[in-house]
């Protein structure tokens, strides 16, 4: 776990791969220090969802190799790199029940064990969103688009990741409401310097605000 | 085999009964159900099966070799599990292996077990309890597997979302596919309970209508029955967790990634 501070914390060598055939992306490289703020960006269908599901270990690669940590991802138990690499969905699922009992799904997983949900932690980052605390109890079936993704944010901050994956988060926020994503995923970047953010967006300006550096997505990657 | 104690039925009799379906087809013709010609096959072959099956029970009933009559016992357990994979939706490589794997398991476990432990029949192979014994557990454990393997492909075809929400928040394979491995169990099951609840007050069960038909006394009768119905119970429920087991493990691989990319939606043509 001893780590120097220029050796990369997750990373990427040779990555590729195929769908149906085709190279989706191939020899790409990637590189994300401590604190960085990185964008992949590239057209749409040019496998940015992909390249991100494979960094959380969702999907399997057809060629690379990714480190996390100073070890590479086959050597890592995947639900305790999961948990320290967060991925957040273009479209988040909500479990059934209250907006307190999906931010509290994860404290119920083995790889959490003896954590607890900590309803005064997400209060005051709901309070952040212009949020009271009775939001916790509106049922998650009856949020709007922009708010599932708003609680599913919450829900993997609440975890305490290492390395959050972003995937075009803010596609269904008003500009209000994107800001405050922005400003509560700058609040967790600047709480602890082994942090770093990964975000896929369409939005330009987005990115000019949140990334520090852009990686271009592609099949000549 | 011993004095006949019910009345044969003869040739002209069964052309008789068959008269009822009439009532079928007239029906179809009548609402324009379209289901005249497939009610008229389906009877043929009900009648020329159960003619073929007559015949090939009294050949084996006449063996006393327990190899043919494994071998028999084996092609039924093979139809039983490929009949089990064609009423799903969706499929995925190994599927008929792991149906095959679970009705043999399930069926021969129990049926064994009913046939030495409680039934004690002697020789072991004894046709005339084993093949109906075994039949009448295939025929539920057929059931429970397709009924598991369908609702359990289809939550992780549906329920993909959730499935990998778990998956990306830390849930180990098992954590992330527990719902579904109970939701499936709990489908699987609902028949075999529905059955017990209401047994001898709203239905009479035909094996034990049979065994009264041919001259066994009511409580003998009766005392199958219910050695029967705990078999078939723990078959299903047997056979229905091995295949949703070997499904999990096929369609969740170990480095805990939901693997739906294996699985394949089928056009429902068959029946």
């Amino acid at each position: 776990m001893a780590r120097r501070d220029d050796m990369p914390l997750l990373h990427g060598r040779g990555l590729g791969r195929r769908v149906e055939g085709r190279w989706l992306w191939r020899t790409f490289d990637l590189d994300l220090t401590p604190g960085e703020r990185l964008a992949v960006t590239g057209p749409t269908g040019s496998g940015k969802t992909l390249l991100l599901r494979a960094l959380a270990g969702l999907d399997p690669l057809d060629e690379g190799e990714i480190t996390f940590a100073g070890a590479t991802l086959r050597t890592w138990p995947m639900p305790r790199y999961r948990a320290r690499v967060a991925y957040l969905p273009q479209r988040p699922s909500m479990v059934e029940g209250t907006v307190a009992a999906n931010l509290r799904l994860a404290f119920g997983l083995k790889a959490h064990r003896g954590r607890t949900f900590a309803r005064t932690g997400a209060t005051r980052m709901l309070e952040q969103l212009g949020r009271t605390e009775s939001f916790l109890d509106q049922r998650a079936e009856e949020l709007s688009g922009g708010e599932s993704q708003l609680v599913a944010l919450l829900r993997v901050l609440l975890i305490e990741p290492s390395v959050l994956l972003l995937d075009e988060p803010s596609a269904s926020l008003d500009e209000a409401a994107s800001a405050a994503l922005e400003g509560l995923v700058a609040a967790w970047l600047a709480a602890q310097p082994e942090r770093a953010v990964i975000w896929t967006s369409h939005q330009g300006a987005q990115l000019e605000r949140v990334a520090g550096r852009r990686l271009a997505l592609g099949p000549r990657a | 085999m011993n004095e006949v104690a019910y009345l044969p039925i003869g040739p002209w009799q069964l052309a008789l009964a068959s008269l009822a379906i009439a009532v079928n087809v007239a029906l179809s013709i009548g609402l324009r159900l379209g289901l005249a010609r497939t009610l008229v096959v389906a009877s043929i072959r009900m009648t020329a099966q159960l003619l073929l099956i007559g015949l090939v029970l009294e050949w084996v009933f006449a063996l006393d070799e327990p190899l043919p009559i494994l071998a028999i016992a084996l092609v039924m357990s093979g139809l039983a599990a490929v009949a089990a994979v064609q009423r799903t939706q969706r499929r995925f490589a190994g599927v008929y292996w792991d149906s095959l794997v679970s009705v043999l398991t399930a069926a021969f476990l129990v049926t064994g077990f009913a046939l030495v432990g409680v039934v004690r029949v002697r020789p072991w192979y004894d046709a005339q309890y084993l093949i109906p014994l075994l039949g009448m557990v295939l025929g539920n454990v057929l059931n429970g597997i397709s009924l598991a393997l369908d609702r359990f492909t289809e939550g992780v075809a549906q329920r993909r979302g959730q499935v990998e929400l778990l998956l990306t928040l830390g849930a180990t394979r098992w954590e992330a596919a527990h719902a579904l491995v109970t939701d499936a169990l709990r489908v699987a099951m609902i028949p075999t309970i529905n059955a017990m609840m209401v047994m001898g007050i709203v239905s009479l069960p035909g094996m034990m209508t049979g065994q009264i038909l041919a001259g066994a006394a009511p409580a003998d009768a009766v005392r199958y029955q219910i050695v029967i119905m705990f078999m078939i119970a723990a078959a299903t429920a047997l056979g229905a967790f091995g295949v949703v087991m070997l499904a999990f493990v096929r369609l969740f691989d170990a480095r805990h990634r939901l693997r739906a990319d294996r699985l394949r939606r089928v056009e429902r043509g068959r029946r």
